[in-house]
């Protein structure tokens, strides 16, 4: 190394540049390490999760094989174990809560981002929205025992009364199902999906809202033909994890869905989701339950990873083609 | 009056533009200036940063409108029309009047979809792949992209998106294209394809042009109007200096600030 840049005294004029001291280079050196270990540490633990559940419930897996995802009974008594119907609530209830806490928090996201209010009522909003996520969500499961299943069980039992022949209204609403578990679900997601997509909104540059206008659209035309595609890519990540979100919860649903082993359309009638299922039948479990639980968090866990998966791939799949259609 | 004012007045204006005050706030950002746009012929305006080109330039197809606190006194007549008039849609104007922005400004979609943009808003009935191959024509871009018009049109070179939003423009056939330094963000040879594109639109369209390139109006504007900033009374307001045939406002400019503003002795 020549003088000029080796670590020397250095004169009152001149550069006054020097290379990183060692102590620099050696802190630079154990933070790469540290986090590079933490990074791996993840991916370890994911790994090492899935290897302990997977290995209890291998017994059961090996006993039961598919038809435990196929039935439809649940009968420790018996001895009969299926899981149909709590995979299928699973499925039934995320999508509804993807359905509804998506469009609702994509609605909320436009507003907020899109002029329709003074900047302070904006700024007011958007934190209550996001203090929403705070809630615990045994209190949302209270709120929706106490407050929102009475509230929605009237207009839940004229639907089915007057429109008692649309499959999704066939059933009439007792106290905990479906609709009510979603609803709450979709309370719960709001400020993943609203934040992650005012993000995305925020984000576009303000020369092509300019583009749109200039064009002649509308205030709508604008939002639904320009910003919205624009963002699309970032609103998209957002849904993926409020429906993750949706798959894995527990508590709230646990209170709220009414817990049946049920295979129904209707949005009013009980029903079990795994998460649930695993929730309420793990403290009384026999080793021989235990292993099938383990099964059964073996499911939800799949389907879980899969979906965020699949959303990441779609994601960085989007990205690499430049939205090319 | 001289002969050679007669002579421009008897020209078809397609835009009467008087500006009494134009204001942000309580800001006088222009006063007093009548800008008349002829049919068929590129306008370009000059001056100063801050002398209110884009503020005048964006009055004319109301863009000014989103910016909340614009106020604008005075009036444009179009067709017969004040576009200020009580009973007009900024949006309708805008479709009227279309418009490219100093940043190349292609929305996130295809080609394609970008130069068909404007079609699909405005519920076009007719052949959309004969129109978009027209504007990019138009554009002088479709020899460039004919074999990717589903590639995105962000992955466009600067020079290539910037050609993209004038096809986007052109496509609906506007009356009048309203450009505000369209070249500012492009390398020589690029600005030089969008001057001979410009010259190219004069015969169906008429161009307005803000631009700080005095060589790139002469080069383009049939007629230049020259806008100054007026400090005596304490604000920054702009003002029309005067406006003239390109070649006479260079060669012989009738104002003493266009003289010292065209020389490069404006301080
Ligand atoms: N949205 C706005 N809000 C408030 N003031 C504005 C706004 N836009 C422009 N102005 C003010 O109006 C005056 C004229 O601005 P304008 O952008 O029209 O100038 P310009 O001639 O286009 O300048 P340049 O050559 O730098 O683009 C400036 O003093 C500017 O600060
Ligand atoms: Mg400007």
């Amino acid at each position: 190394m020549s003088a000029s840049l080796s670590n020397q005294q250095q004169q009152n004029d001149g550069p006054i540049a020097v290379p990183p001291s060692s102590k620099d280079i050696f802190l630079d050196r154990t933070f790469r390490t540290f986090t590079t270990c933490f990074a791996w540490l993840t991916l370890l633990l994911i790994g090492y999760i899935v290897w302990e559940i997977g290995g209890t419930a291998l017994p059961a897996i090996k006993e039961m094989g598919v038809g435990f995802l196929t039935g439809t009974t649940w009968d420790p008594n018996k001895g009969e174990f299926g899981i149909l119907p709590q995979i299928w609530g699973t499925f039934y209830s995320s999508l509804l809560t993807l359905l509804l806490g998506g469009s609702f928090g994509i609605a909320i996201a436009v507003f907020l981002t899109q002029d329709f209010l003074p900047n302070k009522i904006q700024i007011v909003l958007k934190s209550t929205i996001e203090l929403l996520a705070a809630i615990p969500s045994v209190v949302y499961g209270l709120w929706g025992i106490f407050v929102l299943i009475p509230l929605i069980r009237p207009v839940a039992n004229w639907l089915h009364a007057t429109l008692g022949w649309i499959p999704f209204f066939s059933t009439s609403l007792s106290g905990p199902g479906m609709f009510p578990a979603a609803l709450v679900l979709s309370i719960m997601i709001l400020p993943t999906v609203a934040a992650i997509s005012q993000d995305a909104l925020s984000a576009i540059p303000d020369k092509i809202k300019e583009a749109a206008y200039g064009m002649g659209t509308t205030r709508w035309e604008a939002i639904l033909k320009v910003l919205l595609p624009t963002a699309s890519r970032g609103i998209f990540g957002g849904l993926v994890l409020g429906f993750g979100r949706a798959l894995g919860e527990t508590m709230a649903l646990a209170m709220l869905v009414g817990n049946s082993n049920q295979l129904s359309l209707s949005l009013f009638s009980p029903a079990d989701t795994l998460a649930a299922l695993l929730a309420l039948n793990f403290p009384e479990a026999s080793d021989y339950e235990t292993q099938i639980l383990m099964y059964a968090a073996v499911v939800l866990l799949f389907i879980t990873l899969a979906v965020n998966i699949i959303g990441e791939l779609i994601i960085s799949y989007s990205e690499r083609s430049g939205g090319k259609k | 009056m001289t002969s050679a004012q007669t002579a421009t007045l008897t020209d078809d204006v397609v835009i009467d533009c008087k500006v009494d005050k134009i204001f942000y706030g309580n800001f006088l950002a222009v006063r007093d200036s009548d800008v008349p746009i002829y049919k068929n012929k590129i306008t370009g305006f000059i001056g100063p940063s801050g002398c209110g080109k884009s503020t005048v330039l964006k009055s004319i197809n109301r863009m000014n409108d989103l910016v909340r606190i614009f106020r604008f006194e005075g009036r444009i007549h179009f067709e017969g029309q004040d576009l200020y008039g009580t009973n007009v849609d900024p949006v309708s104007v805008r479709r009227h009047i279309g418009m490219v922005f100093q940043q190349p400004n292609p929305f996130s979609m295809s080609i394609y979809e970008n130069v068909a943009f404007g079609l699909r808003l405005n519920r076009y009935k007719g052949d959309y792949d004969a129109r978009v191959e027209e504007a990019l024509r138009g554009a002088a871009l479709w020899k460039e992209v004919k074999d990717k018009l589903q590639n995105n049109g962000m992955s466009l070179s600067g020079g290539q998106q910037q050609r993209l939003c004038i096809a986007r423009a052109i496509a609906t056939k506007p009356t009048v294209i309203l450009m505000d330094e369209p070249c500012s963000a492009l390398d020589p040879i690029a600005t030089r394809q969008v001057e001979e594109l410009m010259i190219g639109l004069k015969s169906e369209y008429t161009v307005v042009i803000v631009t700080h390139n005095m060589q790139q109006a002469q080069r383009v504007a049939d007629k230049t109007a020259f806008f100054s900033v007026d400090i005596s009374q304490g604000g920054r307001t702009g003002y029309l200096v005067e406006m003239n045939d390109t070649g006479k406002l260079f060669e012989n400019p009738r104002e003493q600030l266009t003289k010292e503003y065209l020389s490069g002795e404006f301080s």
